[in-house]
């Protein structure tokens, strides 16, 4: 086990908040065409009441601190409040289109120690990218400014969003991330937009050509590994938990909602109204969520991916139960392995059906 | 002020925070992470680059731990060498303003 997994299931244990993740604004100037965000401001945190919540987290424990959005860079307090949170010495990710970062953003970046900065890049062809982010010129914008950043130094991580438009621009964006001194992911998870519109499902990759991805090493690494039939789970894995959604990780959103992940939309505080402290550690809803094992689980206990399958305990929260199962990750264990998962052995599937409907974050209404 | 006096202070490069008494840090120049256990911990948090090591030493370490002077001195003056070399503490013969990042 390395170091840096010691120290974080010793946060899992102890129940600190090690990691937060923080969108500070969900505006954006790019208009991408899976997003699943409402852009308008609905009464985001002010700058001291970001500062502030950074204050408590840092006392609470947290260590790893993602910026997100929408842009990051909509709110021109952003280097206000990541020089604030650097002289509280977390260790800052940031989240971003990059379009807003020049020479002088990217320096100041540099200066602060952010430790990453991750990109979203959807193709190699400007015409593509263009046609996501529906925002003219952005590919070219983007890129100048991972160039910014790239000599300055920093750590950047290119992000593949994979859809239906950009399935077949993956080691497009691959070849041009190593040419850019950047890391490389992939993902090909598409949801729902916040007010329940499904319609940007259809940009879903179709899970028939899930295996495409699943067996390509220059994306998995070990084939043989990543695709390997599940081993049956023994007691200890039973007694295990799904992740670390509340355990030692939570989501904040511009309004101080604090939910247990931010794609597990079960708000358990809203950080206007309580100490940070006191809805981690005495939210009846985050306690539930840290309380639920593998043997809880009604379905997924008795699948033989029990173990190995990347089950969202939120996901399956929005298809009706924190306890279910997640269907897009069932989906993505029989493609990746071959084998009928649990939940579809018990409808009489032999593959599976299209994916159910999933709805985001929300923001909860504050009583005035 | 003796002539061999040490000030340490905490890089602004770095990110650190407290897990169950240890220091967790990490360098974002090389992504290096680090834990320290509690006496090195006990040194970093008072590393303010105005308080002599040998001060730290003897007002922080030995009366805590029970330990000997010299010895504990020679053991802090190894640890800040090393984490000086991986960017974690900056060290001074003269006092040390704080790091703004």
């Amino acid at each position: 086990m390395s170091l840096m997994s010691e120290v974080g299931q010793k946060a899992f244990n102890l129940g600190v908040p090690l990691a937060v993740h923080m969108d500070v604004t969900y505006r954006c100037n790019e208009r991408c065409v899976h997003c699943y965000l409402d852009h308008d401001d609905h009464g985001e945190m002010t700058t001291a009441e970001i500062k502030d919540v950074l204050d408590q987290l840092a006392k609470a424990g947290v260590f790893f601190l993602t910026f997100s959005g929408g842009e990051v860079f909509m709110r021109r307090d952003f280097f206000e409040i990541v020089e604030h949170a650097r002289h509280l010495m977390f260790n800052v990710k940031i989240k971003t289109n990059a379009v807003m970062i020049h020479e002088a953003e990217a320096r100041r970046i540099r200066e602060l120690d952010v430790d990453t900065i991750q990109i979203s890049v959807y193709s190699h062809r400007p015409e593509v990218h263009d046609a996501i982010t529906k925002l003219p010129h952005s590919f070219e914008r983007t890129i100048k400014s991972i160039r910014f950043l790239r000599e300055q130094g920093l750590r950047v991580t290119i992000a593949n969003v994979l859809m239906t438009v950009n399935s077949s621009d993956h080691p497009g964006v691959q070849k041009l991330a190593a040419e850019l001194g950047a890391h490389y992911t992939l993902d090909p998870t598409i949801t729902p937009m916040m007010d329940g519109d499904t319609s940007v499902l259809a940009l879903r990759i179709p899970g028939e050509e899930l295996p495409e991805i699943f067996r390509n090493p220059a994306l998995v690494g070990s084939q043989e590994e990543f695709c390997a039939p599940p081993k049956p789970p023994s007691e200890e894995d039973l007694e295990g938990y799904s992740c670390s959604a509340g355990h030692s990780f939570c989501y904040i959103s511009p309004y101080g909602d604090v939910f247990p992940c931010v794609q597990f939309p079960l708000p358990t505080g809203n950080i206007r109204r309580q100490k940070f402290l006191d809805i981690w550690n005495f939210s009846p809803q985050m306690n539930e969520v840290r309380s639920i094992q593998a043997k809880d689980l009604t379905v997924c206990s008795s699948c033989s991916h029990v173990t190995s399958c990347t089950r969202c305990p939120g996901l399956a929260y929005v298809e009706g139960s924190m306890r279910g199962p997640s269907t897009a990750d069932c989906e993505k264990s029989f493609y990746r392995t071959g084998v009928p998962t649990a939940n579809m052995l018990q409808q009489g599937l032999s593959k599976p059906r299209t994916s159910v409907p999933l709805v985001q974050i929300r923001p909860i209404a504050v009583p005035a | 002020m003796p002539e061999n006096c040490i000030y340490i202070a905490r890089s602004s490069a770095i990110a650190a925070r407290a897990l169950a008494g240890e220091m967790m840090i990490m360098n974002s120049a090389n992504s290096t992470f680090f834990t320290l256990n509690e006496v090195a911990t006990t040194i970093f948090q008072a590393a303010d680059g105005r308080t002599p090591l040998r001060e730290i030493v003897r007002d922080k370490i030995c009366g805590q731990f029970e330990v000997d002077l010299d010895e504990a001195q020679a053991d802090a003056e190894q640890f800040v060498a090393e984490l000086s070399g991986h960017g974690i503490l900056i060290v001074s013969n003269q006092p040390l303003a704080a790091e703004a990042p």
